[in-house]
C-alpha cells in the first residue's frame, strides 16, 4: 500500500489533501492518514467514501492497537467497478444517518459510541452485512495483524512447539 | 502399488469415499485378498501438501460443493451455506481430524432401552451387542495407535490442558487426562511422535496424527489389490432388474461420466452424501431412493450436541501451541436423567488460531464485546462440547431441486431442529464448562454456539428390523443384499463420544463380514 504513493512526499500529500475528520485526509485519488503514515490510491470510489468505509470497519471491529492501514488492507478489495456502486449507496446512507442524528457526517461525529449508535440503526442492512462478514476474513486473516494479537501462525518449518513452549505457563 | 481394475470388471468391490469408513475398509479387504476399486471425489494430498494456515488449508481441503440448510439451529442461520464441515480428499475427513478417539459406553449401544421414551425422540437399540465390539475396539486403537490404549503413554500436556485440568480438578472432577488420542506419543508404525505445531485440524505435517490417507490408503495399494480412483465423484448407484447393484456412474477429474461394474458396492461419502447418492439413485424399481423401502434413507441425522466455551485469563494461555485436542474431562458422560436429561457428554479442550476464532466465536457478533475477547486472545483457554443427541425423524437430508452442483445433481439439504433434550444437555455443558474456567480465575467466559457440523450421524442407520432402518447389523442394507453402507450414516444412535474410533472399528468388522460373504458365495 505504501508502495503505490511512495513517490509523494509527506509534505506533498498533505498539502494536496483535505482532512476527513481528524484521522484521515483525502485528495483526488487517495486516502492517507493525517500523519501521512500510509496512504491509498482509490481508483472507483471517492476517496471520502473509502475513508469513511475505514472508519466504518474499525468500529465494527474496534482494536486499539490495530493501526488503520490494516483496516484499509481489509476494505482495499471494495475499491472496484464492480463493488462501487453499493459501496457509494452505502456509504451515503451512513453520511446521512449521522447528518439525521445532527453530526456533519459519519466520520465527524467525535465519540466512537455515536458512530456505533448508526451502524446499530442499519445492523441488517445487505451493505452492513456485507462489510462485516467481508471483515471477518479481511481483517483476521491478514498476517501482518497476527502479531498484533500475539498469535504465532505457522509453526512446521520451526519444528512445531514441542521445544518451544507448548507448556511453558507456570501461572497455573 | 496402484491396481488397475477395468471399468468392466464386474469382481470388484467399489469403495465410494475413502475417509474414516471407505478408508480402512478399502484396505482391509485389500489385505485379505479381495479387489477393490475406491472412488474418491477429491484428490491426493500427503503432509508435505498440508498447509499450516487455517483459511488455505480449508480451501485446500473443505467439501465446498453446494449445500443447503433450514431447520433452528443457529448453524442455518450463521453458515448457511456450509451445514457441515468435511474434507474433500483421498483420506476424507481424517485429514481434518482432531483424533480423539473413544469407545461407546455400553449403555449406549441401547439408547430405547436405557433412555426409554422419549417424546419426539426416534430412539433405536442397535442390533449389537456390545461385547462384539471389544475386539474390533481393540484392532481399531492398535490401528490407530490411540495413547492410553494398548500400552501406548498419553500426550503430554499443553498450556490450554493444564488451565483445564486445574479447573476441572478445582471442580472435583476425577476423570481428566491428556484424552485418547490417534496421534503418536511415540513413534509408531513408522509415523513419528507428535511436535506439537498445533495445526491437527490442517492436516498434521508430521504424519503424527493417523489419518488413512498415509496409512491405511498406501497400506491396501500396495498389496496390489487396492486401486483409488481421485476425482472420481460418484454420481448414482445402478442396479438390474432382479434389484442388484451392478456398478456406479462417476465424474472423472475431466468431468467425463465413466461406469464401473461392481460385485458390490460400498457406500462412506459422510452422513450427508452418502443418503444423497441412494435417494439421487431412485429408478423405476426404487422410487423413492435407492435402499429406502422403510423411509428412512437421510433421517435421523444427528451431529452431537455441541458448543465451546472460551475463557480469558489474566496470564497468556497461547492455546495455538500444542495439539488442537489436548486432553478431556469424562465425569459427565455418563447417563444420568437427575441432570434433566438423557445421555452424557464429553468436554474436551480445543484450540483455533486467530482467524478461525474470528469467525467462530460469536458469528456475526461485533463491536467492543467481540473485540476485547480477540485482544484477550494470547489469555485465552477453550474447550468443546459433545454430547449424545437425540435422533428425530425430521431432521434429514433431503434433496433440494431448486439448487444443483456442478453436476447438475440436485443438492442435499440439511434440516436440523433441535430436540429439548439437546438443548437441556447444551445449557447443563455450557454451565460446567464455564464453572471450569471459573473455578482457575477467567475473567469472562463465552458460551459459544456450534459449528457447522463435524460428526455427521444416522441418515443410513443400522436396525434389526427392516421397518425401522438402512441396514442391517454389519452395514448391508435391508433392500439390496450387495449394497452396503460403510460409515458414519449407519449409526443407530449417536453416544457421547467422537465417532470415529467407532466407526473404524465398524469398517474392519463390516470387511470380516463382506470377505466372508464372498466366500461363502452368498454376494
Ligand atoms: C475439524 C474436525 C475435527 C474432528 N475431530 C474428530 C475427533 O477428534 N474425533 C473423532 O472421532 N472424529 C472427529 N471428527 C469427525 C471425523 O473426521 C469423521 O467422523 C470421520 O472422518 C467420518 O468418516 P466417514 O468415513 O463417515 O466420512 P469422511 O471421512 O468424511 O469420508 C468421506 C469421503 O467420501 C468422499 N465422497 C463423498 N461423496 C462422494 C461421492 N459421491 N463420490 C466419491 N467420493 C465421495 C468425500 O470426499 C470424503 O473423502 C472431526 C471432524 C472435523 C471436521
Ligand atoms: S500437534 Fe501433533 S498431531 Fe497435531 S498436527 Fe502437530 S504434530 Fe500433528
Amino acid at each position: 500500500m505504501k508502495d503505490q504513493t511512495s513517490h509523494i512526499t509527506r509534505r506533498d500529500l498533505l498539502s494536496r489533501s483535505a482532512a476527513l475528520g481528524t484521522a484521515f485526509v483525502v485528495g483526488t485519488s487517495y486516502v492517507a492518514s493525517s500523519t501521512a503514515a500510509w496512504a491509498m490510491e482509490v481508483a472507483h470510489l471517492q476517496p471520502a467514501t473509502m475513508a469513511t468505509l475505514i472508519q466504518m470497519a474499525r468500529d465494527i471491529y474496534p482494536h486499539d492497537h490495530v493501526a488503520d492501514e490494516h483496516y484499509a488492507t481489509a476494505v482495499k478489495g471494495y475499491d472496484s467497478e464492480d463493488a462501487k456502486d453499493m459501496v457509494e449507496a452505502g456509504i451515503a446512507a451512513l453520511n446521512a444517518a449521522a447528518v439525521g442524528q445532527g453530526f456533519p457526517s459519519y466520520v465527524d461525529t467525535g465519540w466512537e459510541r455515536d458512530r456505533v449508535d448508526i451502524l446499530r440503526g442499519m445492523e441488517n442492512s445487505a451493505f452492513f452485512q456485507m462489510v462485516r462478514g467481508g471483515l471477518v476474513t479481511g481483517l483476521y486473516n491478514q498476517k501482518a495483524v497476527w502479531p498484533l494479537f500475539g498469535y504465532e501462525g505457522e509453526s512446521y518449518s520451526q519444528g512445531g512447539y514441542i521445544d518451544r513452549g507448548f507448556d511453558d505457563i507456570n501461572w497455573i | 502399488m496402484a491396481a488397475p481394475f477395468e471399468l468392466s470388471d464386474d469382481s470388484v468391490v467399489v469403495i465410494i469415499g475413502t475417509g474414516a469408513g471407505g478408508g480402512v475398509l478399502a484396505n482391509e479387504l485389500a489385505q485379505k485378498g479381495v479387489s477393490v476399486v475406491a472412488l474418491e471425489a477429491g484428490g491426493r494430498y500427503l503432509p508435505q501438501d498440508y498447509i499450516n494456515d487455517e483459511w488455505e488449508s480449508f480451501g485446500q481441503l473443505a467439501w465446498l460443493d453446494a449445500r443447503t440448510t433450514s431447520g433452528d439451529w443457529r448453524v442455518a442461520n450463521d453458515f448457511s451455506g456450509l451445514p457441515a464441515w468435511i474434507v474433500k480428499a483421498v483420506g476424507g475427513t481424517t485429514t481434518h481430524w482432531a483424533g480423539a478417539s473413544l469407545r461407546f459406553q455400553d449403555h449406549e449401544w441401547k439408547a430405547k432401552t436405557n433412555y426409554g421414551n422419549v417424546q419426539g425422540a426416534n430412539l433405536l437399540d442397535w442390533p449389537i451387542d456390545p461385547r462384539e465390539m471389544d475386539d474390533y475396539y481393540t484392532k481399531a486403537e492398535d490401528k490407530l495407535g490411540v495413547t492410553r490404549t494398548g500400552g501406548r503413554a498419553g500426550l503430554p500436556g499443553s498450556n490450554n490442558y493444564k488451565v483445564f485440568e486445574a479447573g476441572a480438578k478445582a471442580l472435583g472432577y476425577k476423570e481428566v487426562h491428556t484424552g485418547r488420542m490417534a496421534i503418536n506419543s511415540a513413534e509408531n508404525d513408522g509415523r513419528m511422535a507428535c511436535q506439537q505445531t498445533g495445526f491437527c485440524f490442517q492436516g498434521c505435517k508430521w504424519g503424527a496424527k493417523w489419518s488413512s490417507a498415509y496409512t491405511d490408503i498406501p497400506a491396501g495399494e500396495e498389496t496390489g489389490n487396492l486401486e483409488v480412483r481421485e476425482r472420481a465423484h460418484v454420481l448414482r448407484i445402478e442396479h438390474d432388474d432382479s434389484g442388484k447393484a451392478t456398478g456406479v456412474v462417476y465424474a472423472d477429474a475431466d468431468g467425463n461420466e465413466q461406469r464401473q461394474s461392481a460385485r458390490i458396492v460400498c457406500v462412506a461419502g459422510n452422513s450427508i452424501e452418502s443418503p444423497r447418492l441412494l435417494l439421487n439413485s431412485a429408478s423405476n424399481l426404487f422410487p423413492d431412493g435407492l435402499a429406502n423401502s422403510s423411509g428412512q434413507v437421510g433421517r435421523n441425522y444427528m451431529r452431537h450436541m455441541t458448543g465451546s466455551v472460551y475463557a480469558t485469563f489474566d496470564k497468556p494461555v497461547k492455546m495455538w501451541r500444542g495439539t488442537t485436542m489436548a486432553g478431556i474431562i469424562q465425569d459427565e458422560a455418563r447417563h444420568d436423567p437427575s441432570r434433566g436429561f438423557v445421555g452424557g457428554y464429553e468436554l474436551e479442550t480445543l484450540a483455533l488460531g486467530l482467524p478461525f476464532m474470528a469467525a467462530f466465536l460469536d458469528p456475526g457478533g461485533w463491536g467492543r464485546e467481540f473485540t476485547t475477547a480477540l485482544d484477550s486472545y494470547e489469555n485465552m483457554a477453550g474447550m468443546w462440547i459433545v454430547g449424545e443427541d437425540m435422533p428425530q425423524e425430521t431432521n434429514r437430508i433431503t434433496l433440494n431441486y431448486d439448487v444443483t452442483d456442478q453436476y447438475g445433481l440436485p443438492a442435499p439439504n440439511v434440516h436440523f431442529d433441535d430436540h429439548p433434550n439437546d438443548i437441556a444437555m447444551r445449557n447443563h455443558a455450557y454451565k460446567q464448562g464455564m464453572a471450569v474456567y471459573e473455578a482457575v480465575g477467567a475473567t469472562r467466559v463465552f458460551p459459544t454456539p456450534p459449528y457447522p457440523s463435524t460428526h455427521n450421524l444416522g441418515t443410513n442407520r443400522m436396525s434389526e428390523n427392516p421397518r425401522d432402518g438402512v441396514v442391517n447389523k454389519w452395514g448391508q442394507t435391508h433392500d439390496v443384499a450387495n449394497l452396503f453402507v460403510s460409515d458414519g450414516s449407519q449409526f443407530t444412535t449417536g453416544a457421547a463420544e467422537n465417532p470415529t474410533l467407532t466407526i473404524v472399528a465398524l469398517a474392519i468388522r463390516q470387511a470380516d463380514h463382506i470377505a466372508a460373504e464372498m466366500n461363502a458365495g452368498n454376494i
